[in-house]
């Protein structure tokens, strides 16, 4: 396996992801007014809500960019569900271009389309008067912490795409899950303000440490000890979740 | 007979079990280089385990086969290096570009992407699609999709083209334009495996043939040889002969 024969299949598989988003102008649309409709829609509903530094805009704003990168990529698998289901996965698998190619050129994609995703968020909340405390070298740390928590969840989308038969019951399952694991984190609330077992959860959950991180970045700055343990932490949640993938996709690559 | 030093295709006492079902059993046949053979039976036959043991997609539960001079389990990649498939169902992706879909196909067989451009402008050109290259795939009508995923399939030359049941859904028309194109292919030196349940199909298009029924091979050789060996009129006459019932088309 060379890296030339790597970079191709990669460089054609891109090219591929793109100009399917390009072609579906909806898509792009929704993508990027999705992000604001958050930062917009909650942080205005939520202001009178009591959250550490005072600024509900503030302390949300780490919240919108996590869950978009959440939503992308927890949705992110079902390009490769499609081409299961239309015979086009398996005219690939006869070719001689590696396997594991297919799957990193989403967790490519997705990084960098949920890093757009971000950058917009996080330019419009600049905009709407959110100050980040560690400049934007800490901001773009964030981002790469967001990032390490998107590639789990990619991950476990995939794990999903190469489980199920259709896409009829991958969007009710992800559907299913995406509300409750939102709320059960940091996202939008804080933990203080949680019933005692939901901030069990929300202690367990991947995105509330990304969030956090994230958060400390943007309202209080550089903690880097906290910030060493958090990326440990998804670390080792994207371990497990790679693991759940390649078994799926033994399983599902025939 | 060909001999195994030039075959193509070299199939021995090939077997497959899906659980209690024997899909296929003892089937051994060779393909000459440069030959269109076709595997010839209804549907459930065994034509398609056939096809995905020798394109790699199935492991055989015993026997060998080898295609362009490797092994179909222990040289998998070397294989894929040089087979071409189109298989029943659609590949091409709508949401591209005829061109798109030449390139993207030569990226997954490590071409690069100037090579791939001309050499996806070269085949367009042979297959009469030199004017479609800058339309969206999705707007092309069936047998011209076919052809695109034909002239797909050949990005990166490969020795042995697989085209599983190349024309259904086609109409006639279409049907008698893409045989030409397979010639036309065959002509150029490519060696063309194809399965079919259309005996029309079988011969007009091809050198020879193997007949296949419920995972046996039941007779082989060129379908004028066969009808004087059934003592037929007619290649149905000779299915008929050899499994014992009729190939509705």
């Amino acid at each position: 396996m060379s890296t030339t024969n790597l970079w191709r299949e990669h460089r054609v598989l891109l090219g591929r992801w793109l100009a399917r988003l390009r072609r579906e102008p909806l898509a792009v649309l929704a993508l990027l007014a999705q992000p604001m409709v958050w930062l917009v829609l909650f942080g205005h509903l939520f202001t009178k809500m009591s959250v550490p530094g005072g600024s509900y805009l503030r302390f949300m704003t780490a919240g919108a960019v996590v869950m978009t990168t959440f939503n992308a990529c927890l949705t992110g698998g079902v390009e490769l569900l499609f081409d299961r289901e239309s015979g086009f996965l398996v005219r690939l698998l006869a070719a001689p271009a590696s396997r594991v190619s297919l799957v990193t050129s989403r967790f490519v994609y997705l990084t960098a389309l949920t890093g757009v995703q971000g950058v917009v968020i996080l330019v419009a909340a600049w905009l709407m008067g959110v100050h980040y405390a560690s400049g934007i070298g800490g901001v773009a740390a964030g981002l790469a912490v967001g990032a390490l928590f998107g590639a789990g969840i990619t991950a476990l989308s995939v794990a999903l795409a190469f489980s199920l038969r259709s896409h009829s019951q991958f969007f009710p399952l992800v559907g299913f899950a995406s509300l409750p694991l939102t709320f059960a984190s940091t996202a939008l609330v804080p933990l203080a303000l949680m019933p005692g077992w939901m901030r069990a959860v929300a202690r367990l959950n991947p995105m509330t440490y990304a969030v956090d991180a994230l958060r400390e970045l943007i309202m209080t700055g550089w903690q880097v000890a906290p910030l060493v343990g958090t990326v440990g932490a998804l670390l080792v949640f994207d371990v497990c979740c790679v693991a759940t993938a390649t078994a799926a996709l033994r399983h599902g690559m025939r | 007979m060909t001999s195994s030093a030039d075959a193509a295709v070299e199939v021995i006492g090939l077997r497959k079990d899906f659980g209690a079902t024997r899909a296929l059993d003892a089937a051994t046949f060779n393909v000459a280089r440069g030959e269109i053979f076709g595997l010839l039976g209804p549907n459930g036959a065994g034509k398609t385990t056939t096809m995905r043991i020798l394109l790699t997609l199935l492991k055989p539960t015993a026997g060998t086969a080898r295609v362009a001079g490797h092994d179909v389990t222990g040289e998998p990649v070397a294989v894929r290096e040089r087979v071409g498939w189109v298989p029943q169902e659609h590949t091409v992706d709508p949401l591209l570009t005829v061109m798109e879909n030449m390139t993207f196909m030569g990226g997954m067989y490590h071409l690069r992407p100037i090579a791939a451009r001309r050499q996806a402008a070269q085949l367009l050109d042979l297959a009469g699609l030199a004017g479609h290259g800058n339309k969206m795939a999705k707007v092309l009508s069936g047998g011209t999709r076919r052809k695109l995923e034909l002239a797909m399939s050949l990005m990166h030359v490969p020795a042995v083209l697989f085209l599983d049941e190349p024309t259904v859904g086609l109409d006639i028309t279409a049907r008698r334009d893409l045989w030409a194109y397979v010639r036309q292919v065959s002509g150029q030196g490519t060696t063309v495996v194809l399965t079919t349940h259309y005996l029309e199909e079988a011969d007009a298009l091809c050198d020879r043939v193997a007949i296949i029924d419920r995972g046996r091979i039941q007779a082989t050789g060129a379908p004028g040889e066969l009808k004087i060996a059934y003592r037929a009129s007619s290649l149905d006459e000779v299915f008929l002969a050899a499994t014992g019932q009729e190939l509705a088309a």
